[in-house]
């Protein structure tokens, strides 16, 4: 059967040279970057390459990269650390309806801790309007955070025009670009912002690393005391087989990034063209043109993400689905319903996010597969028998 | 994530569809919580003779549709009764932890049927 992997935005694979450059620090280069023999130097070294690599990525300077474990602990770091950072001067902070839960958590957290948090609404394609920011700014606003793209439905936000505004009033402007960085063009100056999340599974690099940015001047608490590596803002032995993989996988991104972004654009948009073209009551999420290259979300009308998946699954193809059923919490993607889809329409939900290895005979699948699935469930679909007979509950 | 027995009724669900002209129905569940079921019944001679589900949801959700539906197949409207959400998990190999509650509505749906069944005969409606 053919294995179809369509859910990048869960993690990518890792590439070949990638994998090259990590063994010998895995190997003979296990240093200490923190030690000052040969051993310690040779894994200072790497570092250092990796940060500049990283740096470039973004067109930042390398001083302003800070290794983490993860997009989660960039987010957690950036969201949490700046806002502690200024409490003294307000305890207001402004997020997007549809971040991350990374972000959404941590400023949920900041909540608890006595901060008041106010949340910007989206659009039905999941847009944020800068304006909607603007209107929520108050004189104690410490901080806002707003997603550079949102991976469930592939919306990329107006995060220039955001920024332009923050700046406006001198707050912090921290952007989660986990899903943009190393995918799309991505850089802190023509952006403006003064933090932002990337996360190297998310572009053929390793797990369990992260990287945050933070503008030269702009203060951040720390979340993990101990050590003074990472400049004293993110204390622990580094991880440096993965650092290096960032590093790696950074420069890769940034050299090829336009062939990727071209083939990627064109998968996806056979998909979002072709799919709903065989099958009927489907409708594309998220932006029509602000969007990722390799996402195409969609709602299937009369059934539900996961059977949808799990049947998918048995036909070779991976695929991610924001239905109640798929989360462990049993809500719809607050994504979905932020963007004002009903929860009947949420549950249908399903997503193909396409990576570098994908191939048209890849898309000729899924169109293949697909519409017998739908047909199946909706076959044994009460919403769907009630539609038939009674024209009602169609979108 | 599930078990075999769960994934062997969702892949080859018994009894779907509708029956016409039914004795009883019984509706249950909503779209936020992510599972609709709808169950059929002919009754011949206090038996279910035939059992029918529609089921929009989850594979847990289908999988269970399928389970009870065998399982109250033939039997006594009382004995159909009988058939419990902890019955239908165990006879599919179990349930994951979050699923049961919200996905496990396969036999409530049943017993509403046969309760519809039986409101209707006391209405003096056929049989």
């Amino acid at each position: 059967m053919r294995k179809v992997y369509l859910d990048h935005a869960a993690t990518t694979p890792l590439l070949p040279e990638v994998r090259e450059a990590m063994l010998p620090y895995l190997d003979e280069l296990f240093g200490n970057p923190s030690c000052l023999h040969d051993w310690g130097d040779a894994a200072r070294e790497a570092m250092d390459t990796a940060r500049e690599q990283v740096a470039q990525l973004i067109g930042a300077g390398a001083d302003e990269i800070i290794f983490t474990g993860s997009g989660t602990e960039s987010n957690n770091f950036a969201v949490k650390g700046m806002a502690l950072a200024q409490q003294s001067k307000g305890k207001h902070i402004i997020v997007s309806a549809i971040e991350h839960f990374s972000v959404l958590h941590s400023a949920k957290t900041l909540e608890k801790w006595g901060f008041k948090l106010t949340e910007v609404p989206v659009d039905r394609y999941g847009m944020v309007d800068p304006d909607e920011v603007r209107k929520r700014i108050r004189k104690d606003t410490v901080l806002v955070s707003i997603m550079h793209a949102n991976g469930e439905v592939g919306t990329i936000e107006p995060i220039e025009e955001i920024a332009g505004i923050t700046r406006e009033h001198n707050i912090p402007f921290h952007t989660d670009a986990i899903v943009t960085a190393g995918t799309i063009p991505v850089n802190v100056q023509e952006l403006g912002v003064d933090a932002l999340s990337l996360a190297g599974n998310q572009f053929y690099g390793p797990k369990g690393i992260g990287a945050l940015y933070v503008r030269k001047g702009v203060r951040i608490m720390p979340l993990l005391d101990g050590g003074v590596q990472e400049g004293g803002r993110r204390a622990g032995t580094e991880n440096v087989p993965a650092v290096v993989g960032l590093g790696k996988a950074a420069e890769l991104a940034k050299n090829d990034m336009a062939s990727r972004v071209k083939h990627l654009s064109h998968l996806r948009e056979r998909l979002l063209a072709e799919l709903p073209a065989r099958i009927d009551h489907m409708v594309v999420t998220g932006h029509p043109e602000n969007r990722l290259p390799g996402n195409a979300s969609f709602c299937v009308e009369f059934i539900e993400g996961e059977s949808m998946l799990m049947l998918l699954n048995s036909q070779g193809v991976a695929v991610t689905s924001g239905s109640a059923c798929t989360s462990r919490a049993l809500k719809a993607s607050h994504v979905l319903i932020a963007m004002g889809l009903s929860h009947e329409i949420a549950q249908g939900s399903v997503l193909f996010t396409f990576g570098i290895d994908n191939a048209e005979e890849d898309v000729d699948y899924v169109l293949e597969v697909m519409p017998p699935i739908v047909e199946r469930l909706r076959q044994m679909s009460p919403l769907y028998a009630k539609f038939t007979k009674t024209g009602k509950g169609g979108h | 994530m599930y078990s075999e027995k769960v994934m062997e009724h969702f892949m080859n669900p018994r009894n779907v569809g509708e029956i016409e002209n039914p004795d009883g129905v019984g509706e249950v569940g909503n779209p936020v919580c992510g599972d609709i079921m709808t169950f059929y019944i002919k009754v011949n001679g206090n038996r279910l003779e035939d059992v029918k589900f529609k089921t929009f949801g989850c594979g847990a959700a289908i999988a269970v549709s399928s389970m009870v539906s065998e399982m109250a197949m033939g039997k006594t409207l009382d004995e159909a009764k009988k058939i419990t959400p902890r019955l239908v998990a165990e006879e599919l190999g179990g349930l994951p932890q979050n699923k049961f509650h919200c996905s496990n509505l396969g036999a409530q749906a049943l017993s509403k049927a046969i309760d519809n069944y039986r409101k209707k005969q006391a209405k003096g409606g056929k049989k």
